[in-house]
C-alpha cells in the first residue's frame, strides 16, 4: 500500500494509540458540579469539536450566565431538548476523542438523584470514573452514592476533579480539605487509586493544560495528562468461559457454538465442560470468517466445533474443567435498584446474565445508609438504593463472582409484567450451606456458628489516611483484603477506642 | 466499481486488526449474535453507504459459516444515487443476500419530491413514513441499523437496543438501563428494538476498517471530477437527468467526493482529492468540518435529529 500522504511520525501516532483499547471512563457526582461542562471542555480543547459543531455551540448557547464570555461547553453533551431546556442531564451521552498518545471514550452521566440507573449504566463498563465536586460544595450524598456505585462496579481509578476552583478563589485549603475527605471515603470503599485535581471546567484549567498562576500551589498532573496514564482493566483471568449464544447450523455437516469468550483461552485439543448438563466434551476447531484459529482469548467472537453431538444451547457456558465457575440454586450478590418499584421481596423476576435468561426470587436483607456508610437489615430496597440480596432459582445457575469475573458474575433484573430493567446485580458468592451467615459477609466478622474456644481474636487499628492508603494499596493486603474491615472513624471516636482494650 | 467477489473460502493470510479495531468487531458481532438469538423476526436497514457496508461485513461475519439470517431492508426514496442501487444490486447477487426494497408508493402517487416539498416534509414521507410502513408490513420486532453514537448529539444518548413502542416512538427521557453487555431484549406483541452494533464506532474508525478489512464501497466515496451545482451552500451532483438548473446556477467539473450518502438532493459533496482509502483517511483526521456538515435533513434546526428519531427515523 501507498502511505504517501500522512508523514511517518502522524502514522506511528496512528499505529501508537491504536495499540491499546481505548480508555472507557466516567464523570460523575451531584447534580451541578460541572460534569458536561467538563467534558465539553476536553473536547474542545482536544480538537474534537469541528467548526460547524463550534458555531453551532456558540449560537445555542445565547442566555450566557458564566459570565466569561465563553460558549456553554455543557451543550456539547446535553444534546437532548429536555436537557437543554432544564440545563439538565437526564441521560448518559457516549463520546469519542483522542490524543496522540491515547484513545477514550466518554460516559458522561447525569447527577440528579432520579437518574441513578443512567449513572449505573455509564458506570458499568467503565475502567475509570472522574468524581466531580463543587468546591463550594464539598462532598455531598450523591458524590458519596455515584462513589459507591462505582466502587460497586469494579472500578478501580477514581480522579477526584475539585470543580469551579475559580469561585473559591483558587483556596488550596479549600481544595485539601475535600481531597482528604475524599480519600478517607474512597478508602473505606477499597480504593486507593485516587488522584485529587483542583479544576475550573469552565475555564479550562488544569483540563488540558495548567495555564495561568492561580493554580501555582499544584505540582500535579492535568486531568488529561491523569487519564492518558491511567490503566484499562486488565484481561480476567480465571478458567475458559463461552457463554453459548446461539448454535449455528449451515447445514447436517456442521454444529458450531457461537458466542463471545468470557475469560481464559482455548485451543483445538483443549478438554472443556458444558455446564449445567457438565458433558465433557473436546475442542476439534475454532471457526472465525477470517481464518481458521489456533487460539481464542478473552474478549474474541468465535464459533466453537466440538468432536462429539450434544445438546448444547443457548445459555449454556463451555468452560475449563481445572477453574469451573460455581453452580447451584442460591447465590448472594450486591445490588442496585434502578426503577421507582424498587425489588419486591419473593416477587418472580427474569434474570439475565451473559447469554442465560433465568426466573428468580429476591431477597433483600440488607442496605447501606450513603451517608453514615452504616450497614443495616432490610426486607425491601427502594429506588436507587444498594444492598445485598439473597437469589432463589429454580434451575441451577451458573456465575463466577463478579471480581473474578466482570462478565459471568454479572446480572441484570427484569420485570416480568413490565419488561423493564429494574436492578443491576453483581455475584459475590455461592450460597452453600449456612444461609444464617449471610449478615457476617465480607465483614471479616466470626460467624455464630463457630464455637467459643476457636474464636481468634482480632487486632483493631486506627490509621491516618495516608498510611492506610499505602497499606491498602500493598500484596499482603488484597491478599487477605476479605479478612480485612476497612472503615471511618472521627478522632474523637478514636480516643474512646484506644482506651477500649478487653 | 471496485467490488470483488465474494471469496469462497476465508483467505489464508490476512494481516490481524489492531486491538482498538478488534474490540469493536467483537462488540458488533456480540450484538449481531445476541439480536438474532432473542428476536423471532430481525431485520437490518441497508442503506448502501459506508457504516451499511461495514454493517453488512459484520453480520457475514457473525453468522460464518453460515449465511446471514435475516432480510435486509432498504428503503429506497427513488431518488438515491444512480451508483448506490447498482452497487446494491451487485452486492446482492454477490453475497447471495435476501434483500427487501421498499419506496413509498405516495411518492409516485403525489408526486412527493425533495424539490417540491422541502427537505422535512419530504425526508418525513419518504424515509420515516416509509420505514415504519415497511417495518410493520414485515412485522420486525428487532432492527439492525448502522448509527453511530459519535454522529450526533441525540446519538451520542441512545442504547445499543433502543427501545420502540408500537407506533415505533423513541422516548429517550425513559431509556431502560443498559448495564454491561447484558441486553434486555423482552417486548411485548407490537413493540420493537432498534439495535446498533456499530454504537461506539467514530468515523476514523469505520475508514481504518474498511481499509483493515478490504470491504468495497460505492464509488462515490473517492474523489474524482464531477459535474455539480451550487445550491443552498451544498454542491450537488449533477448527473441525473431529473436535476434542473435553475437560471444563474452554474454546471461545473469539480473534483469532488461524498463523506455522507443519502438522496442527491439533499447530500452535499465535498470538494477533496482523497481517491484512495489512505487519502481518505489522512483527509478526515485533518477534517475542520464534522461529516454531517453535508447533511440538509440537520440543518432546519437544532435538536430536529432527535424530534425525527422520537417519530421513528433511524
Ligand atoms: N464558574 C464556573 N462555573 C462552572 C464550572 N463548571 C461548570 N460551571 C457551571 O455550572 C453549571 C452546571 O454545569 P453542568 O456541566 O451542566 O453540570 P453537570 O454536573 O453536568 O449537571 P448534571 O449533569 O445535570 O448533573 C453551568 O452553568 C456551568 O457553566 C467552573 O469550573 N467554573
Ligand atoms: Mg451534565
Amino acid at each position: 500500500m501507498n502511505f504517501s500522504l500522512m508523514s511517518a511520525p502522524e502514522r506511528d501516532f496512528e499505529t501508537a494509540k491504536n495499540q491499546l483499547v481505548p480508555l472507557r471512563f466516567i464523570t460523575c457526582g451531584s447534580v451541578d458540579d460541572g460534569k458536561s461542562t467538563l467534558i465539553g471542555r476536553l473536547l474542545w480543547d482536544t480538537k474534537a469539536v469541528k467548526t460547524d459543531q463550534a458555531s453551532k455551540l456558540k449560537s445555542d448557547s445565547k442566555a450566557q450566565n458564566n459570565g466569561l464570555d465563553l460558549p456553554d461547553f455543557a451543550l456539547l453533551l446535553d444534546g437532548l431538548q429536555a436537557e437543554r431546556e432544564q440545563g439538565i442531564t437526564i441521560d448518559v451521552a457516549y463520546r469519542y476523542f483522542s490524543t496522540s498518545k491515547r484513545s477514550f471514550i466518554v460516559a458522561d452521566t447525569p447527577g440528579h438523584e432520579q437518574y441513578t440507573r443512567n449513572m449505573a449504566t455509564g458506570a458499568s463498563t467503565a475502567d475509570l470514573a472522574i468524581i466531580l465536586v463543587d468546591a463550594r460544595a464539598g462532598i455531598l450524598e450523591q458524590t458519596k452514592r455515584h462513589a459507591m456505585i462505582a466502587s460497586m462496579m469494579g472500578i478501580k481509578q477514581f480522579v477526584l476533579a475539585v470543580n469551579k476552583i475559580d469561585l473559591v478563589d483558587y483556596s488550596h485549603e479549600i481544595f485539601e480539605k475535600i481531597a482528604n475527605e475524599f480519600l478517607e471515603f474512597s478508602l473505606s470503599l477499597g480504593v486507593t487509586d485516587v488522584v485529587s485535581i483542583p479544576v475550573s471546567a469552565l475555564k479550562g484549567e488544569n483540563v488540558a493544560s495548567n495555564t495561568g498562576a492561580n493554580l501555582d500551589w499544584y505540582e500535579g498532573n492535568t486531568l488529561l495528562t491523569t487519564l492518558e496514564l491511567a490503566t484499562s482493566r486488565s484481561a480476567q483471568t480465571v478458567g475458559f468461559r463461552l457463554p453459548v449464544q446461539r448454535v449455528c447450523r449451515p447445514n447436517e455437516g456442521f454444529r458450531g457454538y457461537q458466542g463471545t469468550v468470557a475469560g481464559g483461552a482455548v485451543k483445538p485439543g483443549d478438554s472443556l465442560v458444558v455446564l449445567p448438563a457438565s458433558i465433557p466434551v473436546n475442542v476439534t476447531e475454532i471457526v472465525t470468517f477470517d481464518l481458521v484459529r489456533n487460539a481464542a482469548v478473552a474478549g474474541d467472537a468465535i464459533t466453537l466445533v466440538l468432536d462429539r453431538n450434544v445438546d448444547v444451547a443457548r445459555g449454556d457456558m463451555i468452560c475449563s474443567l481445572e477453574a469451573k465457575p460455581m453452580m447451584g440454586k442460591e447465590f448472594v450478590a450486591d445490588i442496585i435498584a434502578l426503577a421507582s418499584t424498587g425489588i419486591e421481596p419473593g416477587k418472580r423476576y427474569w434474570l439475565k446474565s451473559a447469554s442465560r435468561r433465568q426466573r428468580v426470587r429476591v431477597e433483600p436483607f440488607t442496605t447501606v445508609d450513603l451517608n453514615s456508610g452504616v450497614w443495616s437489615d432490610t426486607e425491601r430496597l427502594e429506588m436507587n438504593a444498594i444492598g445485598k440480596v439473597r437469589l432463589k432459582f429454580e434451575e441451577t445457575a451458573i456465575f463466577d463472582t463478579y471480581a473474578a469475573n466482570r462478565g459471568t458474575g454479572s446480572f441484570i433484573l427484569i420485570d416480568p409484567e413490565e419488561n423493564t430493567t429494574i436492578a443491576g446485580g453483581m455475584i459475590s458468592e455461592l450460597v452453600a450451606k449456612n444461609p444464617q451467615n449471610l449478615h457476617d459477609y465480607k465483614q471479616g466478622l466470626v460467624g455464630d456458628n463457630l464455637d467459643e474456644s476457636d474464636d481468634e481474636k482480632l487486632v483493631l487499628m486506627a490509621l491516618p489516611v495516608a498510611i492506610a492508603q499505602k497499606l491498602q494499596k500493598s500484596a499482603i493486603f488484597e491478599e487477605l483484603k476479605y479478612d480485612i474491615a476497612v472503615t471511618r472513624i472521627k478522632r474523637k471516636n478514636f480516643k474512646l477506642l484506644s482506651e477500649q482494650k478487653d | 466499481m471496485n467490488l470483488t467477489q465474494p471469496e469462497q473460502k476465508p483467505p489464508e493470510q490476512k494481516p490481524v486488526l489492531d486491538p482498538h479495531l478488534k474490540a469493536l468487531e467483537n462488540e458488533a458481532i456480540f450484538i449481531f449474535r445476541e439480536v438474532a438469538a432473542e428476536f423471532e423476526n430481525p431485520v437490518m436497514l441497508y442503506s448502501v453507504g459506508k457504516d451499511s457496508s461495514v454493517l453488512l461485513h459484520l453480520a457475514r461475519k457473525a453468522f460464518f459459516p453460515g449465511k446471514i439470517p435475516f432480510p435486509l431492508l432498504h428503503v429506497n426514496t427513488g431518488w438515491k444515487f444512480e451508483e448506490m442501487i447498482e452497487f446494491r444490486d451487485q452486492v446482492v447477487k454477490n453475497y447471495d443476500l435476501d434483500l427487501i426494497s421498499y419506496t413509498n408508493p405516495r411518492g409516485a402517487k403525489e408526486n412527493i419530491t425533495p424539490f417540491t416539498h422541502g427537505s422535512a416534509r419530504y425526508t418525513d414521507i419518504m424515509k420515516t413514513e416509509a420505514l415504519l410502513t415497511a417495518l410493520n408490513a414485515g412485522k420486525f420486532d428487532a432492527a439492525f441499523g448502522g448509527a453511530r453514537r459519535d454522529e450526533e448529539a441525540s446519538r451520542a444518548k441512545e442504547r445499543i437496543y433502543s427501545f420502540r413502542t408500537p407506533e415505533h416512538k423513541w422516548d429517550p427521557r425513559n431509556q431502560r438501563p443498559e448495564l454491561w453487555s447484558i441486553y434486555n431484549g423482552m417486548i411485548n406483541k407490537g413493540e420493537s428494538v432498534r439495535a446498533f452494533p456499530l454504537s461506539n464506532w467514530t468515523e476514523a474508525d469505520i475508514w481504518r476498517y474498511i481499509r483493515a478489512e478490504n470491504i468495497p464501497l460505492v464509488d462515490l466515496y473517492f474523489a474524482k471530477k464531477r459535474p455539480v451545482v451550487e445550491r443552498d451552500g451544498m454542491l450537488i451532483l449533477a448527473s441525473d437527468k431529473r436535476l434542473e438548473i435553475a437560471k444563474g446556477e452554474k454546471l461545473q467539473e469539480l473534483w469532488v467526493r461524498f463523506r455522507t450518502l443519502g438522496c442527491f438532493p439533499l447530500s452535499g459533496a465535498i470538494r477533496s482529492r482523497a481517491q484512495n482509502l489512505d487519502e481518505i483517511i489522512s483527509e478526515i483526521q485533518t477534517a475542520t468540518v464534522s461529516e454531517r456538515q453535508g447533511r440538509a435533513i440537520d440543518r432546519d434546526q437544532s435538536g430536529s435529529m432527535e424530534m425525527k428519531k422520537r417519530e421513528g427515523y433511524f
